[in-house]
This record gives C-alpha cells, structure tokens and sequence, in this order.
C-alpha cells in the first residue's frame, strides 16, 4: 500500500511542480494519471522514488517513509519499486538478458553483478519473466535489435525481475503505435492483477486510460483536481482538467483517429473481399 | 503577370551596415599586407638551403635501408614498446580521472580535481614534458614512456569525460531506479554507452603516440625519434629517408586498423 501525504515539490527555478498532493493506492490497484504537459505527473512518480528529491510532506510504502532515507536505504526502498519508461529506457549496447537481469542490481554485490554471475534463482526468474512477456528466443540478443513494443516487454520484465511491491509506469505506450499500446497496456494490467501489484501509470492518452484503469488520478498544475473511476469522468472533470480548448482540441483529434481507423478497416475489408 | 523579383541575395547576417564591411575587409587586407612585410626572410639563406633541402630530398628518395639498419631496427623496436606501454598505462590512468571529471557523475570538489588534472596534461606539450623528463632520469625511452604516458592522460582523460557527460540519461536514471550503487550505475549505464567510442579513442591515441615517439626523441627521449635524428646530424640523409618511410608506414598500417577495429566494434 502506497501512502502519499501532502507532497510538494518545488524546482530550484522556482517552478512549483506540485503542491500539496495526497493519495492512496491499495495493494492490487492500478491508478491512471492524467493531466496536460507540465501538469506534474511525471513529476510526481519521480518523487515516489526519489529520481526527484521531494520537498515536503511524506510518501510511505508499506509504512516506510522514502522521504528523508539515507543513500544505503534508499537503494534498498528503490528495489523494492519497480519502474517502467515512456522511451523503454533499456541500455541499448547490452543484451536482453543483462537488462532484465539489471533488475537485481540492488540485491546482488557489485562483484557479482560485474561479472554478470547471478544467483540461478535470478536467473531463473528473468528467463520465466522473459517467457511471460513473450519473449524468451532473444534473450542473447542486444536490446537495441528489438521493435519498439518487444523493447517495452523487456522494460516490465526488468522491473518485475526486481520483485517489486509497487509499480511506476511513466507513459508506457507514448512511443508505441494504438494496436501495440493495447497489447502492452493489457499486459500491464494482467501482471498487476496476477501479482496483487499496486501500480501508478503515467498517460496521456484518456480513452486508453478510460478503458483500462480502474482509477483515475487529475492532476492541473500540480494539484489533484479529480480522483474517481473511469466512470466518474465526464466531460466536465475533463474540461476541469486540461481547460476548455484543449479538452475540445484533443476530443476532436480522437474522434478524427477513431474516423480513420474505420476508414482504414473498412477498406482492408473491401480489398480482402 | 506575376511582378516577383527574379533575382534573390543572401541579406548579410553579422554586418548589417556596407560601412563597416568595407572598412573591415580594407582593415584585414593592410592588417596582412603589413604582417608580410613583418616577416624577415634573408633570400640568399634560403637560396643556399634549397641545395640542402634538395639533397634531403634526393636522400628522401633513395633511402638507404640497409647501412644503419641495426641502428633503425633497434630505434623501431624502443618506440614500439615505448608507445605500447605508455598508451596502455595512460589509458588506465585516464579512465578514473576521465570518470571524476565527467560532471553528471563526480561530486564538484572531485571534478574540480579531475579537470585541473586534464588541463595540466594538456597544457605541457609533448617535447616540454620529455626535456623535463630527460632533465630528471636521463637519456632513453623511460622519459620517452614517462612522456608519451603523461599526455595521454590529458587527452583520453578529456574526451572520455565529454562522451559520458553526453550520455543518454535516460538510461543512467532506469538503472538508478533499480537501487543500484554508484559502481553498478558506472558498470551498467555508463560503461556500455561509452565503450565503443573508448576503443575508438585508444586506437587513435596509439596512432599519436608512436607519432609523438619520433619526435620526442630529437630531444633525448630515445626510439626512431634519436636514430632519426642521428641519421640528420650525420647527414646521412638516404638513412633519414628510410626512417621516415618506415614511420609513415607504421602510421598507415595503425590508420586503416584501428578504423577497420572502430567499425567492426560499432
């Protein structure tokens, strides 16, 4: 269970990211956060593993306060916190394999890692890890031969290989085609259901997150301006959140994309016939 | 119709206004004319030493190969091993001091450090260091090594610091985010980023140093360099010719390997 209490972050360039933000996220559940640029959802996932440094208030972790641990704890609170990128963030130059496996790093002595000889217990999670997210024939190969969707899969299996208590997913599917953001949004989904794993997801994308969260976070300029189902977000809460003209702007953009896809299968149809 | 122009001029970008072009380009132009005249050149000198300079030149191509050839094998051999150990021992010097002055890895007391390092390195030029070097262990290769190791720390050290600084972020924060430590995030983030471009630097360098070998043996840092300028004192300059022949051979051959190595490595 994730505890955040009365988060504020402010950048040395005075730029006030967040202010005041408190929330709760129960074992097993998945919150979508949404918000226009700059709103401070990155921001705030950052600060839940303290890639960003906070600057006040309290986020607790099954009871453990990140905020204010000293370096050796707060590499131990970070491998408990699994953590997936918008641009796959896998080292490009190392294999697949050393990628998932980089998920042990805060568990294994620098010698071992150096020399790249795990426990068989690691390794054995990373190759059925690799199995689950599809993927176990190129564990040999180097991560920058994979598409953009077998890169994302490799991004869950790292983080899961860290057996983490929480998930922080920032915008998942930002450089992934609508079929293949689907595939890996379920995916993500599953794998929190399976696993009874709490998990914040990062999107900026409202149908896919409409579709697949069972919570939904707004965030504008740094405050909580919504929190509720899918359900519960009309298009007034969205208006709320990203300000008339934008909402309108990216509503018809939806629907333009929506309107091609149509086109689109109705002519593969057509030339199939 | 159409009343476009048919003709277009790139407007001037830095001196917008026709005065100052001109009064720039009639200050450049009496700024040369007045440094030519600066230059005191004593025509009956050079005259005398186009003689010499031919004789060179024929010496150049019928080089002498065999004459002092136990001299050149054994000047060859010394700036081989010369360059081999001092771009070995100066790599391994470089590769912490070139982490400490990377500013997205170092705390700022141990870049300051690091940098001063680079910039003594890199301030001293290569003949300075090796008559310094003489000066204190004497005539011979050690100085030589001593030198050519000196400088390579300020090069290697430098260029290594500037591609881990230009690292993909991105990638350093995914394995922070692990709980790794500080070595993992060097070992697993930074290493393989910056190793493809730290082979290509190294070969280079080895190419520099048996370059630097030759020269800074005219002033007594032994290998090719001192049998070269033996060979120039004598006048034997058939034997000169050979030596730089040779030189430019090894240079060739260390050129075409180590970019075949740089892109069997990318």
């Amino acid at each position: 269970m994730l505890n955040v209490e009365h988060l504020t972050k402010t950048y040395k360039t005075g730029d006030k990211a967040l202010s005041d933000v408190s929330f709760t996220v129960e074992k097993g559940q998945v919150v979508g956060l949404i918000g226009p640029s700059g709103a401070g959802k990155s921001s705030l996932i950052r600060c839940v593993n303290r890639l960003v440094e906070p600057t006040s208030g309290a986020i607790k972790l099954n009871g453990t306060d990140l905020v204010g641990l000293g370096a050796g704890d707060l590499r131990r609170a970070r491998r408990r916190i699994g953590m997936i990128f918008q641009e796959y963030a896998l080292v490009e130059r190392l294999t697949v394999m050393e990628n998932v496996l980089s998920g042990r790093l805060g568990y294994v002595s620098f010698w071992q890692s150096f020399s790249r000889r795990y426990p068989g217990t690691d390794i054995e999670r990373a190759y059925r890890l690799l199995d689950r997210v599809g993927l176990i024939d190129h564990a040999d190969k180097r991560a920058d031969a994979l598409s953009g969707g077998q890169r994302q899969r490799v991004g869950i299996a790292r983080a899961l290989s860290q057996e983490p208590e929480l998930l922080l997913v920032d915008e998942p599917t930002a450089s992934l085609d609508p079929k293949t953001s689907r595939q890996i949004m379920r995916l993500l989904i599953e794998i929190c259901q399976e696993r009874d794993l709490p998990a914040i997801v990062n999107i900026h994308d409202v149908p896919l997150a409409q579709q697949f969260m069972q919570r939904i976070i707004g965030l504008r300029a740094g405050q909580v301006v919504f929190d509720g189902t899918p359900d519960q977000l009309t298009e007034d809460v969205l208006t709320t959140i990203y300000g008339a003209e934008d909402w309108t702007a990216m509503r018809q953009g939806a629907q333009e994309d929506a309107q091609a896809e149509r086109d689109a299968a109705r002519e593969m149809a057509r030339l199939g016939a | 119709m159409s009343s476009y122009p048919t003709t277009w001029k790139r407007p001037p970008q830095i001196f917008t206004h026709r005065g100052w072009r001109i009064g720039l380009q009639i200050g450049v132009l009496v700024w040369f004319v007045l440094a030519i005249g600066s230059i005191d050149a004593n025509w009956e000198r050079i005259i005398a030493g186009a003689e010499r300079g031919m004789r060179f030149v024929q010496g150049f191509l019928q080089p002498n190969f065999t004459s002092r050839w136990s001299d050149i094998y054994g000047g060859l051999i010394e700036s081989l091993t010369m360059t081999f150990t001092s771009t070995i021992v100066g790599i391994a010097i470089s590769i912490p001091i070139g982490i400490g002055a990377a500013r997205n890895l170092a705390p700022a007391p141990v870049y300051y450090v690091c940098r001063g390092i680079i910039a003594v390195s890199r301030a001293l030029q290569e003949v300075i260091v090796a008559i310094f070097f003489v000066a204190m262990f004497g005539f011979g290769p050690f100085a030589g090594f001593l030198t050519l190791s000196f400088a390579t720390i300020g090069f290697i050290a430098k260029l290594l610091a500037e591609d881990i600084e230009d690292i993909d972020e991105s990638q350093a924060e995914a394995i922070r985010a692990t709980g790794a430590s500080w070595w993992q995030l060097i070992n697993y983030a930074v290493q393989p980023q910056v190793m493809p471009r730290l082979i290509g630097l190294s070969l280079y360098r080895f190419d520099i140093n048996f370059r630097e070998s030759a020269v800074i043996g005219i002033v007594g840092a032994g290998g090719i360099g001192a049998t070269l300028n033996t060979a120039i004192d004598r006048y034997e300059y058939d034997s000169a010719g050979a030596i730089l022949l040779i030189i430019i051979g090894i240079v060739l051959v260390a050129e075409y390997g180590s970019s075949y190595l740089r892109k069997f490595l990318q």
